[in-house]
């Protein structure tokens, strides 16, 4: 038999236990800002290809299908792409080291294949859209998609991903109702709102 | 006073067989190395104690292969769910009462 505070201890202990065994832990909140920081600036380059010098706020009508555009678009997409995960693998990683953590664990896995699936299925839908000449839609899609992911993915994750997907999903939804300000939502999707929740997790969790 | 410590699981008493229970039981399945490294534990340790368990029908085994190293996966069972639920309110009751 043992003491009262020894059982309150073992309380104690399966609490943090359970949740670091649902939770990947080492996500960091930095890297979600750098990444909102990123589409900022990938935005303001595609901004500069297509609309300039139109102003931002006049709708675009005309839809972009010359192949030249097209290519450069899909360019700065792939860079914004690749410099958040990059940046988002780094600053994990560090922080992974820091709790004294494996970044490739049990947790980490599930959460990779969990945001995979609908990410993947989100990126070939967005490519049969551009193929077919849906472009007003694409980017709707994309918001739409990636809020899913996020939710999908945000049992293992800190629980203010989830709110993260739902305001993606509701910004993709508005996006879709009003065609040609893609690159505004764009901006306000995976710019402003990765900044916003980034800063709100690296002061939650990160301190 | 003397019934609430009748409540506990006697098996469970073991605060490392606790937190095993704990992840399988927030987990579907969990494999025996993740579990060593998430508990910080020794393959001997975390052995002793899963074979424990696994005595008492509170886990389920899956061996395989994966990369051509042996894989064991660990599932909590209903009988291991039941019982962990009722020692975790023994436990609260016991730690109310106190209060």
């Amino acid at each position: 038999m043992k003491e009262i505070p020894e059982y309150e201890k073992d309380l104690a202990s399966i609490r943090t236990i359970m949740e670091r065994s649902v939770k990947f832990i080492s996500l960091s909140g930095i890297s979600g800002v750098l990444a909102g920081i990123y589409a900022i600036l990938g935005a303001v380059a595609a901004y500069f290809i297509v609309h300039y010098p139109i102003s931002l706020l006049n709708q675009r009508v005309y839809s972009i299908n010359d192949f030249e555009t097209l290519s450069q678009l899909t360019l700065i997409a792939i860079v914004v792409l690749i410099a958040s995960l990059v940046t988002g693998f780094w600053f994990s990683s560090r922080k992974a080291k820091k709790y004294n953590e494996k970044l490739w664990n049990a947790t980490s896995k599930k959460l990779f294949i969990n945001l995979s699936i609908p990410l993947i299925t989100g990126g070939l839908f967005i490519l049969i859209l551009l193929y077919t000449g849906h472009f007003g839609v694409a980017a709707p899609a994309s918001l739409v998609f990636y809020g899913l992911a996020l939710i999908q993915g945000s049992a293992n994750m800190f629980d203010e991903i989830r709110y993260l997907g739902i305001s993606e999903i509701i910004l993709g939804l508005v996006s879709a109702l009003v065609p040609g300000y893609g690159l505004i939502f764009w901006v306000i999707g995976f710019g402003i709102l990765h900044i916003v929740y980034g800063t709100i997790m690296h002061n939650k969790y990160d301190r | 006073m003397k019934n609430l410590f009748e409540n506990l699981d006697r098996v469970l008493e073991h605060r490392a067989r606790l937190q095993i229970m704990s992840v399988l039981v927030t987990n579907d399945s969990y494999d025996f190395n993740s579990l060593k490294e998430l508990l910080g534990s020794t393959d001997g340790h975390l052995a002793s104690h899963m074979k424990a368990l696994e005595k008492e029908k509170y886990v389920s085994i899956t061996k395989s292969f994966v990369d051509r190293k042996p894989n064991t996966k660990y599932k909590a069972t209903a009988k291991g769910i039941n019982s962990f639920k009722k020692h975790l309110d023994a436990l609260e009751a016991l730690v109310k009462q106190q209060k």
